[in-house]
């Protein structure tokens, strides 16, 4: 047995499991599919006193449409996510990003919300939630609280969730159809945590830019949204960009990690070339009419 | 669904139901005994083989209510109620063998066989879902399994050998 003992609680809804963090404190953490806790706790780089597995808690997972948003469960686990018609119809860009994490067998497990709460900043699926201005529901001993994708994700693995509060739900707005939506990464095999990676919705009215939204994948210490760049394509003609020069300006001012695989320089090169690929292929879906 | 909800505290054993291979089986373990640990030790199936133990490799697959999962990632009380389908129950006896393991055997997926048990689970769940794939959807498929002896070409015909043979019957 490789991680070190611990006490196991399933809680059957979310106010027992609210409970439960609050009682137990600093010392218990969520496991959810324990795709990214579990190794952790076989390298004893985590260990836990406590966990409290929500794979039980009762309407955690799966997805519904609400009010112009696609309300996804924490539990929703990756597979749905790729395979659910729902989804790939209200949200293209999450349909299109779950392929790309690890393994089938990786995705049976894991969950949205494990992976937006383990705020791996290479990760897809925080880098999409980022991009579409994603809300987080977070459900604590006192109630739940929203928070925007731009002030859940603090820092390296770092998130606004406090040690007895749930992630419960996220909501993702649904664009108009006839909108453009595309994933572009880099990874040294196939399944490995991306070197760099870019993900982009676009929308096209008479000719011209009305909507954009540029993700950036492993290109900080969270994942990143280009919004100048946004801003600045807003308004423009979709025919006449050049799309090397956007990339460009995306990744401008980011300061990527360096490590064995692949310095800062490199990131921010290769970065710029997913971002120029990811929004030439989103545009050429959008229906520029 | 209140009955099964556990609260143990830490090194305390607890008692888990669950089905492997079709049989309904019971065990005491500790919350931090994993899926292929408890599977390999209390209930002598060794067939699932542990190499990395975090997740990487893919030795330890097993089938998970129908999916095919990393049992060194899924701690045996979370198994509780499930049904377990590891290397020993595929075939439907000890003289057969399924048209993904005959395939492996007559196109050299195997070697030293360490990996092999996770390679059958992995694409037995990939191949119920994928009945037609090609090329590029096997190598996609077979990413999350590590072999350190064929060079994975034996396997990959032999992926395609088993798609041909269950797409005839
Ligand atoms: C071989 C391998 C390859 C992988 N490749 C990729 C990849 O390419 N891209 C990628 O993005 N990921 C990859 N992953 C990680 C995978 O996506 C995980 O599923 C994900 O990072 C964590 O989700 P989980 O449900 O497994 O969470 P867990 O591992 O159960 O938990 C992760 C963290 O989130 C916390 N947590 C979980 N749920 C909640 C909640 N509802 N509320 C509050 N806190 C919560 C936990 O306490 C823990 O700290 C890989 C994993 C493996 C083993
Ligand atoms: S032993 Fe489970 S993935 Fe390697
Ligand atoms: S046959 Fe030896 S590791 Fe695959």
């Amino acid at each position: 047995m490789k991680p070190a003992p611990f006490g196991y609680h399933a809680p059957a809804d979310v106010a027992e499991a609210t409970a439960l963090l609050s009682e137990l404190g600093d010392d218990a953490k969520v496991l959810a599919g324990g795709q990214s806790l579990v190794p952790m706790m076989a390298l004893r780089l985590a260990r836990p006193e406590q966990v409290v597995d929500v794979n039980r808690v009762a309407g955690l997972g799966g997805v519904r449409r609400e009010n112009g948003t696609l309300v996804v469960g924490a539990t929703t686990r990756h597979v749905a996510l790729e395979r659910d018609p729902v989804v790939a119809a209200a949200v293209p860009l999450l349909a299109r990003a779950a392929p790309y994490i690890g393994h089938f067998q990786i995705r049976n497990r894991g969950t949205l919300g494990g992976s937006l709460a383990h705020a791996d900043a290479a990760a897809e699926l925080p880098a999409v939630a980022r991009a579409l201005d994603a809300e987080f529901e977070l459900a604590g001993p006192d109630g739940t609280r929203r928070v925007a994708a731009a002030a859940f994700f603090r820092t390296l693995f770092t998130t606004a969730l406090e040690p007895d509060e749930l992630l419960v739900a996220v909501r993702f707005p649904i664009w108009r159809p006839r909108s453009g939506f595309a994933v572009a990464e880099v990874a040294r095999r196939h399944g490995d945590f991306a070197l760099a990676g870019a993900v982009c919705g676009v929308q096209v009215d008479a000719g011209r830019i009305s909507r954009v939204a540029i993700g950036l994948i492993g290109m900080g210490s969270v994942p990143l949204r280009a919004e100048a760049v946004e801003r600045s394509l807003t308004g423009s003609e979709a025919a006449a960009l050049d799309l090397d020069d956007v990339g460009a300006q995306a990744v401008a001012g980011t300061d990527p990690p360096s490590d064995v695989h692949a310095g800062t320089h490199y990131r921010a090169k290769v970065g710029a070339a997913l971002v120029a690929r990811a929004l030439s292929t989103a545009l050429k879906e959008a229906d520029h009419g | 669904m209140a009955e099964i909800t556990a609260t143990q505290d830490a090194g305390t054993e607890m008692e888990v139901a669950l089905t492997v291979n079709g049989e309904a089986r019971r065990v005491r373990v500790e919350p931090r005994k994993t899926l292929a640990d408890t599977l390999r030790e209390d209930l002598g199936l060794t067939g699932t083989h542990l190499g990395c133990e975090h997740g990487v490799c893919g030795a330890c697959t097993v089938l998970l209510d129908g999916a095919a999962v990393r049992a060194c990632l899924v701690f045996a009380v979370q198994a509780e109620g499930a049904e377990v389908t590891t290397i020993e129950g595929l075939a439907a006896d000890a003289d057969s063998l399924t048209a993904v393991q005959r395939a492996f055997r007559e196109h050299h997926g195997l070697q030293c066989g360490f990996c092999t048990p996770g390679f059958v689970l992995s694409v037995t769940a990939f191949l119920r879902d994928n009945p037609a794939p090609g090329e590029e959807e096997i190598r996609d498929g077979l990413s999350g399994n590590l072999c350190r002896c064929t060079g994975y070409q034996g396997i990959i015909r032999a992926v395609k050998a088993a798609a041909e043979e269950m797409g005839r019957r």
